[in-house]
């Protein structure tokens, strides 16, 4: 048991899961919320020449995808050494 | 210099400095061979991955889709990046710690059954057979414009090529080749995608460009468009034409597809540390959003200028006698015809019944300089960067193909006995059916490249994504609802696809939205086909003997990152 509990394992499993789910949530609502369910409303918005939703679709949400995973991965490290359960 | 001599010389070239790396890194050392990306710098390991990722469909079929398609391209553009995000958060750092090399080993061992293992290595089979038929058209298209020969004769070529290549091996699986062909095919698509930015909105950043007004007048690129679409009788290129729940299904099924399939995930299981499989998603990530936001752009600009090239800057149509050379030299491949209905002498395309043109999707990326006028390297330089794209993949997917029938089906299951020799004899002739199968699809194609792509991600979405989620997520989860899972999900899906589209025989139904389950489309089917096998799975999971208590113990130890060891095989 890497964990000094099995209190210490629960907690860091659900700091996890909730950390992954939160960002889910932004991978969601960027592309099928914004690129897809409400594209026409965000239409009627102008963007740089764009129509939002039409940006959203075909750009934006792919650049919010790369940051999710950054911030994740800045996260989980963090995470990591709060339970001591890193690698080295 | 004449545009044939330039191509051959550019693709030439490339191919040379891939064989000189592969020569280089091979000196260094043979592990190299078969642990992609061990001992590699993330950042080496994300580019590398990006060019296994970035196909034919990615670098030649989809900027065209989009082009032909406009908002409704979308669904490529989301569903092949978001992927990544759930198999960053989801998939890669676990499966990391489990330390096993291929899909079917996890899908084996977390269900402590060797049914599990089996049908886990037969879907792998039937993805990577799909997938590659996909990328063979798409070398087909290459050949048959640069060889100006039909199509036909260019997939027969680009079949012998990649057979070759693929044979050759390893190059394959050799980190450095990749990361030359990320920086050739990256190189090539950027390049006229900046030419042509500046030649219409004279903004040199595509994905800027492509928001701006046309150079000389006040009117935005994509409001001209929609214009011009409304005009031509086609829907307005910011809205599409597909339902949104189709747009939606299709999505989901090749995002959940992306982190589903097998030659993907492989790379996280070879980095060196837990944590390098996360941020290597990432880095992979980033070089495929340089190529992803331009092929928008790319298919935005090319939309504008092939329809003001075939109608005249007047819109009546041109001349057949002032045809444009681009017109001229793709109609040697069949891939593009005109006939002049009206007998004005003149083309028109349109979206109505005045439309004479038939143009193949497929052709538009590579076809866009040729329509812009851009000097002939770029031309040549596009090319190299389209044959970089579908050999790497091609060639990879026949592996993991030969090696899975071979290995993990023959060797670890049907004949254990047999040797090495004959292991690598199966291992070839499985190459070589493999190859025939995925040529005949590419002369007599079901879909567009990237659609024919899009099966093999519904596929990878209904069978190993439930699996590998629920075998991380959920403990409770037994080898009895795993196996009805993935054969539920797999069968309904396969279905769904053949009943629509027939490959072998003709469809039972035609593919239209009124005859569609829902509405959804065959290509977003692996959607409904993922939920089918999630249900399956846990209900026969409820009713059926509870997981061993030291399989439970695995998973708890895969959910944190220390301790973990160097990749092992079994």
């Amino acid at each position: 048991m890497a964990f000094e509990s099995s209190e210490q394992a629960k907690s860091y499993w659900r700091e996890n899961v909730s950390l992954m789910l939160k960002l889910l949530a932004i991978w969601f609502a960027v592309s099928f919320g914004a690129g897809i369910l409400l594209v026409d409303v965000l239409n009627q918005i102008q963007f740089f020449g764009f129509k939002l939703g039409f940006w959203f679709a075909q750009q934006g949400s792919i650049y919010v995808f790369v940051l999710l995973i950054f911030v994740y991965v800045l996260k989980m490290n963090q995470l990591d050494r709060k339970y001591n359960v890193h690698e080295d | 210099m004449e545009l044939q001599t330039l191509t051959y010389l550019v693709v030439g070239l490339t191919f040379a400095l891939y064989i000189g790396i592969a020569i280089w890194a091979r000196a260094g050392s043979t592990k190299e061979f078969y642990v992609a990306g061990g001992g590699v710098s993330p950042l080496a390991n994300g580019m590398a991955t990006a060019a296994d990722w970035m196909s034919a469909a990615s670098f030649i079929s989809m900027a065209g889709l989009i082009s032909f398609m406009g908002y409704d391209g979308s669904v490529y553009l989301m569903g092949w990046t978001g992927g990544y995000v759930l198999l960053a958060l989801c998939l890669a750092p676990y499966l990391r710690k489990f330390g096993k090399f291929t899909v079917p080993d996890f899908i084996g061992d977390r269900y402590y059954s060797q049914t599990a293992r089996t049908v886990a290595v037969v879907c792998a089979i039937l993805i990577s057979f799909v997938y590659v038929a996909g990328q063979m058209r798409g070398v087909g298209v290459v050949f048959s414009r640069f060889l100006e020969v039909d199509i036909t004769t260019g997939v027969i070529i680009g079949m012998a090529v990649v057979f070759f290549y693929a044979v050759l091996g390893g190059m394959k699986g050799i980190t450095y080749t990749q990361v030359a062909q990320y920086c050739v095919l990256i190189f090539a698509y950027l390049v006229p995608a900046v030419f042509i930015s500046l030649m219409i909105t004279g903004n040199a950043i595509p994905q800027l460009g492509f928001g701006s007004t046309i150079t000389g007048t006040e009117t935005h690129l994509l409001d001209k468009l929609d214009g011009l679409s409304k005009e031509l009788g086609f829907a307005e290129y910011t809205s599409g034409t597909k339902s949104m729940f189709d747009v939606f299904a299709i999505t989901a099924a090749l995002m959940v597809g992306t982190a589903g399939l097998p030659h993907v995930i492989v790379r996280f299981f070879t980095v060196p540390k837990v944590r390098d499989a996360r941020i290597s998603a990432g880095w992979a990530l980033i070089f495929i959003m340089f190529l992803y936001t331009t092929a928008p752009a790319i298919g935005a600009f090319a939309r504008y200028n092939m329809i003001d090239t075939i109608n005249g800057p007047d819109q009546q149509g041109t001349l057949v006698s002032e045809k444009p050379q681009w017109i001229q030299t793709w109609e040697k491949t069949g891939l593009i015809k005109h006939e002049d209905k009206n007998g004005d002498g003149r083309m028109f395309y349109s979206g109505d019944a005045r439309n004479e043109m038939t143009i193949d999707r497929d052709i538009m990326v590579l076809a866009n300089p040729e329509i812009a006028k851009l000097p002939n390297w770029v031309i040549a330089l596009v090319a190299a960067g389209a044959i970089a794209a579908a050999l790497s993949t091609a060639a990879g997917l026949l592996l993991v193909i030969s090696t899975s029938i071979s290995h993990d089906l023959l060797k670890r299951n049907l004949m254990p006995n047999i040797s090495d020799k004959a292991e690598l004899g199966y291992a070839r002739g499985a190459a070589a059916v493999a190859i025939m199968v995925a040529g005949y699809l590419g002369i007599n194609p079901p879909g567009f490249v990237a659609e024919v792509v899009a099966f093999a991600f519904g596929l990878a979405a209904a069978s190993f994504f439930p699996a590998i989620i629920l075998g991380i997520f959920h403990k409770g989860m037994n080898k009895e609802g795993a196996i009805a899972g993935m054969l539920a999900g797999m069968v309904f899906t396969i279905g769904y696809i053949l009943y629509f589209k027939g490959i072998f025989f003709a469809p039972m139904a035609e593919n239209k939205p009124e005859n569609w389950l829902f509405g959804i489309s065959p290509e977003g089917i692996g959607t409904l086909g993922m939920l089918v096998n999630f249900v399956v799975a846990i209900v026969v999971s409820k009713i059926t003997a509870p997981v061993p208590q030291h399989v439970q113990d695995i998973v708890e130890q895969i959910r944190y990152p220390k301790g973990a060891g160097a990749a092992v095989d079994h």
